[in-house]
Parts: C-alpha cells; structure tokens; sequence
C-alpha cells in the first residue's frame, strides 16, 4: 500500500456540532488538500485533529506507518511528536520575539550554526531580509503571513497544516499572495492540508478538494470536478460556481484577458493573472440566455451552442449550453417558455467580462 | 528601632517570596490550564488564607507541626528541634499564609496568554516544559513579579500567624508588626510610631511599584 494519510474522524462538541470525516490523501507525490465549505463546517476542527491540538473521541488517523490517534487502542501521539507545520489562522506569532526569534522558535535541537543558516535560508526564500530583528507587532499583515510560514516549514514537517492562510489579509495582498503561495507549496513538495472557504483560493492551491458541510465530507475530488459536477445539490449549493473549465489566457490588455477555452474566445477579468494556466469559472445565474440573431449588448461575451440538458429546479431551470464546452445556465421557466427552449435549441449565452473570474492554475 | 526585628522580618519576607515564587508557578499553571472538573476545590483551598482568621490558620499550622504530629515528630527527630517558635516553622507558616497572593496574581497572568500561542509552540515540537520557560513566562514577566512583590509585602505585615506559631523570639521570630505591638504595650509610642512608619512606607513603595509596572495584571480574584 502507497503511503497515505488516512483519516476517519468522530468529534461532538456537546449542544452544538459533530464533526465525522473519512478522508485519504496519498502522500506520494505531494498533494495540496483543500478543505473548502462555510464557516462552521467542521474544517478547522479536522484540521485542529490533524495537529493533535483536538482529540476525536472515535476514530483513527493514520500517517504513513505512524498512528497518530487510535481511539479503541488509546493511542494519541503529541503534536510534538508529529512533525507538522501548523499555522494557525491568525498565525499566532510569538509577540516576545522577533522575526528571526520566531522563525528559529521549533530549531533548538539543532546547533547554532545550523540553526542560523536554516533562518538565513528561510530568510531568503521568504523574502523577508531586513526584518530579522522585528517584533511581529510592526509587520504588515502579509509579511506576518510570510513569516507564519517560514516558521512552520522551518523544521522540514512531514505534513503542512494550514488554517485559513490568506483569509487574515485586504483583497488585493490576498490575490497576490495566493499565487506565490502556490509556488511556495510546489517548490517545498510538502504534503498539505489547506483549510478555506474562497473558491478561487480553492481553485488556486488545490491538488484535491474535499468540500464538507456541517461536519461532514460530502465530496473529495479534483477542483475542477468538485466544482463543475458536484456530487449534488448541496455540495452544488456549497461550492457556487456552476461552470469551471480549463483555459489558456492568449492576451492580457491591462486585466481584460483573452481566454482561449477548447477553441471558443472568452474575455474575463483577472488582475493577477500570472502564466497563462487559468480556471474559467462563471456562475450559473451570470448567464444570460438569449435567442441567436438578437441585438447588441454590452456584454463582452456571446456564445452561441446547443441545449444539452434542462433540470428544472423549482421555479427555476438549470440550462447546460455546449459552447465548446458545458456552460451552465439558471433562468426562469417563464424565460424557458419565451425562448421556447428545449433540449436541441440553438441559443446564444451573454456573460459579462467582469462574470468571467480567471484563477491561475497548475498547468 | 528595632534593628534585629526588621532584619528578622525582611529575611522572612525574602525567603517567603522566593520559595512561593518556585512551589506558585506550578501550582498556577495547574490551576490555569487543567481541565480537572473538581479543579474549584484546590482553588479554593489556594484561596482559604484570604479570608481565614490569622489566628485560626496559625493554630492549626501549630497543631500540625507540633511534637504531636507525625509531621512535627518526623521533623524533631531529623533536625534535633520541633518547628513551632523556630524560623523555620514561621517560614512555613508565611508560605502558606501568602500562597494566594502568589498564586492568583500568577494564574492570572498565565489566563491572560493566547492559547493559540501555546498550541503553535507545541506544534513546533517544543515540550510543555519548555514552552513554560520559553513562552508562557516570558508573556507573564508582569504577573509574576507581582505576585512575588505582593507576596513579599503581605509577610512582611503579618501579625496574627506569627504570633501564633513564631512566638516573640527576639532575632528568632520577633518581626516588625509584633515588635509595634510591644511598643504599645510598653506605652513606647514613640518607639512604634517610627517602626510603623517604616513599614509603611515600604508597604506602600512596594505596592506603588505594582501597579506602576502593570494595572491591567493584578486582580484580586482572578477573572475566569
């Protein structure tokens, strides 16, 4: 058996949730697990399990050979014995020391000129020279991030834990960061669990999503499956975005991006669109029907395709349009009948550039 | 003034201070950070000489290392003198006496520290101990020094408990509210008012220090 991490995982708060997940991430070649779904799901708790800072009162977690937690054989091995990298969500840097003081914090057992080299070379891949004497207090949010980082992969962990990594940063940082923390993980090839509940954050660093939901692991699978055919209704609900294709940014004038997606053009927004890897990811109710031949508008987009599917959905219609790819649709069954759509029919999709989210990829 | 009397008191004070310093952090961090349900009852026993006459404290310290006792034996035998109306049984007796106002200052400080810290030192493969003395202390430096200040001062005016297990031994166990004491008696109240004054002042110097360093740290019943 390849080595994995295997969890199954039993945790009652008493009076208000249980947390139950099964979940097995193979550990070779290193993978980014996402715990993607709404607060109060259960994510950061497993993730607690996973540091050994919560004790489930059932179940086993294994890693490689190494039982971590075996609840019907008493075992429970410390987060000091576990050889993580943990960061907390708001990253819990030690404020008594300084940035070199806390990256170095985990290192005591090592001599002092291996240790000083190691927070040199943390230093450098972080980029965070000058800062060595700082106290946390006087850091921006995103430096505060970097050196969370660099303190929690300074021990070389076996498995890197991370809570909400960019949800403590503004917009803009947050965008940035995500891309460079993306090449951090492949560059360090440490095996992850990232907890968070931003698609595009999702999307961005995850190998595997597992979506949970009240305690609950309703789907594990790649992002653009999870994303685009959810197991069902509630992890459709959960995740949002209704169409997520693979594209080929072949033009970037100023954020407005040119995306080639199998042979069809798409104009999206993407500030920070670096490479030309991108997910195409629109929502459903973004999607504006119309009949082919109608006039102008200002959406940037007109695709026209055939129906392939109608799932009715109360009062609405989920329309999937084959475009070149599946483009999913809500519109109302009054528009259904106006449009006289059925399974077959021609129609043109509008969807505005700014509905059009590009997130970098792994190509 | 009673030169020897001070002496004796402020060497009492030192010891006391020093010794809760040592036996109160582990018992505050107990006290912090289990999760025991029956916890309240140690608690309160840590609490008892806040609200406990002097008189009756001192009584049954006497009674437990008198020469009746298997405690007061054990000692007579091992050191060649029973403990009562010793320095040393009047130490013990000001341990027990300030141990609240060691450790409640102490368990406070040590509530005040961001879990979310401790769990990151833990993660980092950092023992319990070792978080202790690298982190925890380090984030409660306030705490501790007041709860050691507040212990100092508080044996340094103690009467009732001395005179109960310390007797009025002259260099032995007279100490500086007990030598007042016999100014007034004598009616020398010129003699105690300089003594009183003394210890005022340095009481009060003592506690200025306090809550000059930190205001936000001592509270006289920890806040849970």
């Amino acid at each position: 058996m390849a080595a994995a991490l295997t969890v199954d995982c039993h945790k009652t708060f008493p009076g208000r949730f249980t947390v139950a997940a099964q979940l097995t991430l193979p550990l070779d070649p290193p993978r980014v697990l996402i715990l993607f779904g709404p607060s109060g799901s259960g994510k950061t708790t497993l993730l607690r399990c996973l540091a050994g800072l919560e004790w489930p009162e059932e179940g086993r977690i294994q890693f490689a050979s190494t039982t971590w937690i075996d609840a019907a054989s008493n075992i429970r091995l410390s987060p000091q014995a576990r050889r993580i990298g943990y960061m907390p969500q708001d990253y819990a840097l030690f404020p008594t020391h300084t940035v070199a003081g806390n990256i170095e914090y985990g290192l005591s057992d090592l001599p002092t000129e291996a240790r000083r080299e190691r927070v040199r070379e943390l230093i450098g891949l972080l980029e965070l020279q000058g800062l060595e004497q700082v106290k946390p207090a006087q850091l921006s949010g995103g430096q505060q991030q970097r050196v969370a980082l660099a303190r929690a992969i300074a021990r070389r962990p076996q498995l890197l834990l991370l809570d909400e990594p960019l949800s403590a940063l503004d917009a803009p940082t947050r965008a940035k960061l995500c891309s460079e923390l993306r090449m951090l993980l492949k560059q360090l090839a440490i095996p992850a669990v990232v907890v968070t509940h931003d698609w595009a954050e999702a999307l961005t660093l995850g190998d595997i999503i597992a979506v949970m939901s009240a305690g609950q692991i309703l789907h594990v699978g790649a992002p653009q499956e999870v994303f685009s055919r959810p197991a069902n209704a509630e992890v459709a609900q959960i995740v949002g975005i209704e169409t997520v294709v693979q594209g080929h940014v072949v033009e970037n004038d100023n954020g407005l991006a040119t995306v080639l997606v199998n042979g069809t053009r798409l104009k999206g927004l993407g500030a920070d669109v670096s490479g030309t890897a991108v997910y195409v990811c629109i929502r459903a109710e973004d999607v504006l029907l119309e009949q082919a031949g109608s006039g102008v508008t200002s959406a940037r987009n007109h695709l026209s395709g055939l129906v392939t599917e109608m799932l009715p959905q109360g009062v609405l219609v989920k329309v999937t349009v084959d475009c070149g790819f599946p483009l999913r649709a809500v519109i109302t069954r009054g528009a259904r009948e106006e449009l006289g759509l059925e399974t077959g029919s021609v129609v043109v999709a509008a969807i505005k550039a700014g509905a059009v989210h590009l997130v970098p990829r792994s190509a | 003034m009673n030169w020897i009397a001070i002496a004796v008191t402020f060497k009492l004070a030192l010891l006391t201070a020093t010794v809760l310093l040592v036996i109160g952090l582990p018992i505050a961090y107990w006290l912090t950070f289990s999760k025991w349900r029956w916890k309240f009852i140690v608690e309160s026993v840590v609490a008892l000489p806040l609200v406990l006459p002097p008189t009756v404290l001192g009584f049954y310290i006497l009674v437990a290392i008198g020469p009746h006792s298997p405690v007061g034996r054990f000692y007579s035998d091992l050191v060649g003198h029973p403990l009562p109306f010793t320095f040393e049984g009047l130490l013990l007796a000001s341990i027990l006496y300030s141990l609240p106002f060691a450790v409640q200052p102490f368990a406070a400080a040590f509530e005040q520290v961001d879990r979310r810290l401790i769990e990151a030192s833990w993660t980092l493969g950092v023992s319990k101990l070792k978080t202790f003395f690298r982190l925890i202390v380090p984030l409660s430096t306030a705490g501790l020094i007041t709860g050691a200040v507040l212990s100092f001062a508080h044996t340094l005016g103690e009467f009732g408990v001395v005179l109960m297990v310390g007797g009025n031994i002259e260099g032995e166990t007279r100490t500086v509210s007990i030598d007042i004491y016999d100014e007034v008696q004598a009616l020398n109240y010129a003699g105690a008012a300089k003594t009183a004054l003394l210890l005022l002042a340095v009481s009060y110097g003592v506690l200025l220090l306090v809550y000059a360093m930190n205001r936000k740290v001592w509270v006289v019943w920890p806040q849970r």
